[in-house]
Order: C-alpha cells, then sequence, then structure tokens
C-alpha cells in the first residue's frame, strides 16, 4: 500500500488522498486574453518530472501541497499551502 | 500433436520468416521519420506507403514494436461513440478492422462479440438512449435493451449487481475484439514490405527545428534529415512535445488491466459498466481481459498497483459472484495519454512538419486503422483529413471541445 504524508494527520494509506493536479497560477481575468486564459485552462506541462500538486486528505478536507515525482511516483515532500505557485 | 511446433523446436534455423526486416543503421535521411512503433505509427507508415507511394520512410521505436499501449489495451473495438464527429472516426475504423486480416494475410482473430454498455441508474438508461439515437442517424448499429436481453446473452451474470441493479444496456452489435500484437506486426510488415524501415531501440533525444519548421531528428543511433516528423508515442507524448515546447493539455494516467487463468468459454460478448467502471470480455485463450477506471493521479510509468485488482475484483463478483474462486494471472498498466475531452488531438501543429497523433486516452487501439489512415492523408498532402479536423490541437484555443462521453475507463 502506497503511504502519504498529510501535514495534519501524518501518514496515511494514499486510498485516502484525492488528487487535484499540478498548482497553476490564473492569470488576471479581467485583463488577460481569451488566449491567455484557454492556456491556463487547459494545457499544461505534461511531461514527467518533479512537480508541485494540491492534495486533499478527503476524511478531514485537509488540503495541502505535494511535491512529487511523476515518474517514479516518489512522494519528495508535503505542507499544508502558503500562497504562491512556483 | 503439433507438429510444426515441434520442428520449430528441432530446426537450429528459425524456420519461418520474419515479420520484418532490421536494418542495422539508420539511412542519413528520410522524407518522413515516424516517432513511435506502436499500431498508429505502423498503420500510418503502412498507409503512407500504399496509398501515396511515401516509402522513404522510418518508423522509431524505444522499446520494441507492439510494446506500447498497443500490446497493453483490452482490444475492444467498437463505434458506439456519443458524438457525430466520434462515432463517425470510429465507425470507419471499424469498417476497415473486418477486412484488415485478409488485407495482411494475417488472422488477427478478429472476432464480432456484440458489446453491451450496461446502466444501473437513469442517467445511464438517458445517455444509452441519447447514445443510440446518434448512432442510428449515423448508420451506426446501436439500440437500447431491457435487462432480459442482458441476461440472455450474459446467463451468468447477476442483475441485481450488489446494490447497483441493471435497469437496461446499450447494446452495440458490431462491438469486436482482436489480437491487439498481431496488428502492429500486420501493419509492420506490410509497411516493411512497401520499403518503410522498421528500427527497434531506437529513441528520438530531440528534434531540431529551422524558421518554424521541422529539419532533422537526433536519436541514439545517429541523427537523421527530414522535413516530415509524426509523434504518435502515446504516453510518451509530453516528452516529445517537450523537446519542441508545445504545451498541450495531454496529461498522463496509468491505465491498468489484468487476466484471470484459462476458463472455458462462457461469455461470448463484451460487457461495459461505467457504474461500476468495469469491462469484461473473454479472449480466444479463455482468458478473462478485466480493466477498471484510470489511475486516479498522474504517474509516467507502467507501474502496477494491488489496489487495482483489489478494487475491480470486488466490483466484478458483484456482476458475475461465481468467479469468486477463479484467480488473477496477471496485470499490467498502460500510459493513457488523456485530454480533457476524450477526444484525441490529431493533424497539424504551430511547426511545420511535425505532425501529432496523440491524446489517444482509453480508446486509441480501436482508431488504429483509421487514425493510420487520416494521418497518412495528413501527412502526404500537409492538410489535415476532413475526418480530424474536429480533433485539431487548435479546439482548446477557441474552445471548441468536443464534449466525447462514450470514452471508456473514465467517469462521466
Amino acid at each position: 500500500m502506497k503511504i502519504m504524508t498529510c501535514p495534519i494527520n501524518g501518514e496515511r494509506p494514499i486510498s485516502e488522498f484525492y488528487y487535484w493536479g499540478a498548482i497553476k497560477t490564473p492569470p488576471n481575468p479581467d485583463t488577460c486574453s481569451d488566449e491567455e486564459w484557454s492556456d491556463y485552462v487547459f494545457n499544461k506541462n505534461g511531461a514527467p518530472g518533479v512537480k508541485k500538486e494540491f492534495w486533499c486528505h478527503s476524511p478531514s478536507n485537509t488540503w495541502f501541497v505535494a511535491e512529487r515525482d511523476t515518474l517514479t511516483d516518489t512522494i519528495l515532500t508535503t505542507y499544508l499551502y502558503q500562497g504562491g505557485a512556483k | 500433436m503439433p507438429w510444426r511446433l515441434l520442428r520449430f523446436g528441432l530446426s537450429k534455423k528459425h524456420p519461418e520468416p520474419r515479420m520484418f526486416d532490421a536494418p542495422d543503421a539508420l539511412k542519413s535521411s528520410y522524407d518522413v521519420v515516424i516517432i513511435g512503433g506502436g499500431g498508429h505509427g505502423l498503420a500510418c507508415a503502412y498507409y503512407l506507403a500504399r496509398d501515396f507511394g511515401i516509402t522513404n520512410v522510418c518508423v522509431l521505436e524505444k522499446g520494441y514494436i507492439g510494446g506500447g499501449n498497443t500490446g497493453r489495451n483490452t482490444t475492444i473495438i467498437r463505434s458506439n461513440y456519443l458524438t457525430p464527429e466520434g462515432a463517425q472516426f470510429y465507425d470507419k475504423s471499424l469498417e476497415l478492422w473486418k477486412d484488415l486480416s485478409t488485407e495482411f494475410d494475417l488472422n488477427l482473430f478478429y472476432s464480432n462479440r456484440g458489446h453491451f454498455t450496461l446502466a444501473h441508474t437513469d442517467a445511464a438508461m438517458r445517455t444509452s438512449r441519447w447514445r443510440a439515437e446518434v448512432n442510428k442517424h449515423y448508420g451506426i448499429d446501436s439500440e437500447v435493451v431491457g435487462p432480459d436481453f442482458v441476461k440472455k446473452h450474459a446467463p451468468m451474470i447477476n442483475l441485481q449487481c450488489g446494490h447497483h441493479p441493471i435497469m437496461g444496456a446499450l447494446y452495440h452489435a458490431p462491438g469486436s475484439v482482436a489480437r491487439h500484437d498481431a496488428v502492429a506486426w500486420g501493419y509492420g510488415r506490410g509497411a516493411n514490405m512497401r520499403g518503410v524501415e522498421i528500427h527497434q531501440r531506437t529513441e528520438v533525444l530531440g528534434i531540431d527545428t529551422k524558421g518554424g519548421k521541422v529539419c532533422g531528428v537526433k536519436t541514439n543511433k545517429g541523427y537523421i534529415e527530414t522535413t516530415k516528423v509524426l509523434s504518435a508515442t502515446a504516453g510518451s507524448t509530453p516528452r516529445i512535445l517537450k523537446m519542441l515546447d508545445i504545451d498541450t493539455p495531454i496529461f498522463i494516467h496509468p491505465l491498468q488491466a489484468m487476466v484471470s487463468e484459462p476458463l472455458k468459454p462462457w461469455l461470448d460478448t463484451i460487457l461495459v459498466s461505467g457504474s461500476l467502471h468495469i469491462y469484461i470480455s473473454q479472449s480466444s485463450r479463455g482468458e478473462l481481459v478485466m480493466g477498471a477506471s484510470l489511475d486516479p493521479y498522474e504517474v509516467h510509468s507502467t507501474r502496477s498497483t494491488l489496489d487495482f485488482p483489489e478494487g475491480l475484483s470486488a466490483q466484478m463478483l458483484d456482476m458475475f459472484p461465481f468467479l469468486s474462486e477463479v484467480k488473477v494471472m496477471r496485470q499490467w498498466a498502460g500510459m493513457a495519454d488523456m485530454t480533457p475531452d476524450f477526444a484525441p488531438i490529431m493533424g497539424k501543429t504551430r511547426i511545420d512538419g511535425f505532425y501529432l497523433d496523440a491524446g489517444w486516452g482509453t480508446y486509441g487501439f480501436k482508431a488504429t486503422p483509421i487514425s493510420g489512415k487520416t494521418m497518412a492523408y495528413t501527412i502526404a498532402n500537409d492538410k489535415p483529413h476532413e475526418l480530424i479536423t474536429a480533433f485539431s490541437s487548435e479546439r482548446f484555443k477557441n474552445y471548441e471541445l468536443t464534449g466525447e462521453k462514450g470514452a471508456a475507463s473514465v467517469g462521466h
């Protein structure tokens, strides 16, 4: 069983967690063009590597950040969101 | 007594001809370089050579032929999709499938089984009716059937399905299965016979461009000059696109599958349940070929997990309780290149001479013939084939997603 560390609840089985996706910063919706917005909504860096992602521990609804290598599926670190994207 | 097998065992030389040559070295230039020696890449090479007379082509494969998603899918062929563009595209593919064994002179074990998409909720029944109406409009054989019809075709089924009683199903009579690796071999042999070179264990390390045009490909076996490159690399697509700095909505999640030990034939249809997230058919060897949903998060590897057979088996026992004593023989995974609208990304890109055949997620195998054919047209004419214009990468920029909800292995 794969284990993930929730910053609040400690080590829990991965099945208790919900994956949201890599953290992206939206452009200002009032000033950006339609193309910039579609780029933000749809496009992503799909290549493997270490990514910062939002995850949620679903029983306690704890949202946090995980740094994970998507090639090896190794979780490097997890912490509560401190603002900012990259 | 299999005498032919005995002859194989006793012979010092390989008594059967090879399916295709293994050339020693790459030439310094080709008219077209195809990255990815799976079904799609080889089919494109085949149709380029057969229909357009373009034979100075090489197919580069990092691993071995058909060892990627071509050999990892659950071999289901159908065309009962929801959107007009999807249904028409896959139906053309189904037409091509029927003749492939004859065309290749190779038995693909193409087997017409009938395909049931089981509905356990009112919402699923509504979607079934919707898909049936779209399908009928385009001349595709689909109809909504009741639980009795399902029971008649799959007598071992438990219609109660645990807490999810079966209310009906979308029945698609043309639904079929085929031997998936043979498809790659058939296309590979056909392309090779016409002059296409297949280079296995040849990895692309970079793609060179000049003034927004493709001019060459770097590989671990040397440099190739070319003006046309097709990427047909499924789960490795983002790695190829990164070489050209192209961002797309494609994201990679593993899709796992498993087979049981061989059983006497008892299931001659293909059953899919969207609510239970499972699908099952019985192969010609008697193994139950089973799949479930995509893994829930991004991973770029073909690792398997124990959660998968555990979850899938629990759901499968709701549908077929008598399987409780049956053993799982093996499991595996493929990297599914998903898109937000469950439709592929095909055609030209912003780089001249770089063509993309990707985003095949959980539905690529059935599309092998038609994607090969339409991509060959697109490359030969430098203009997207009319069947694939809806699948252009531009659709995201223009907010024109396809809204395909007929894809497998994904929740809707």
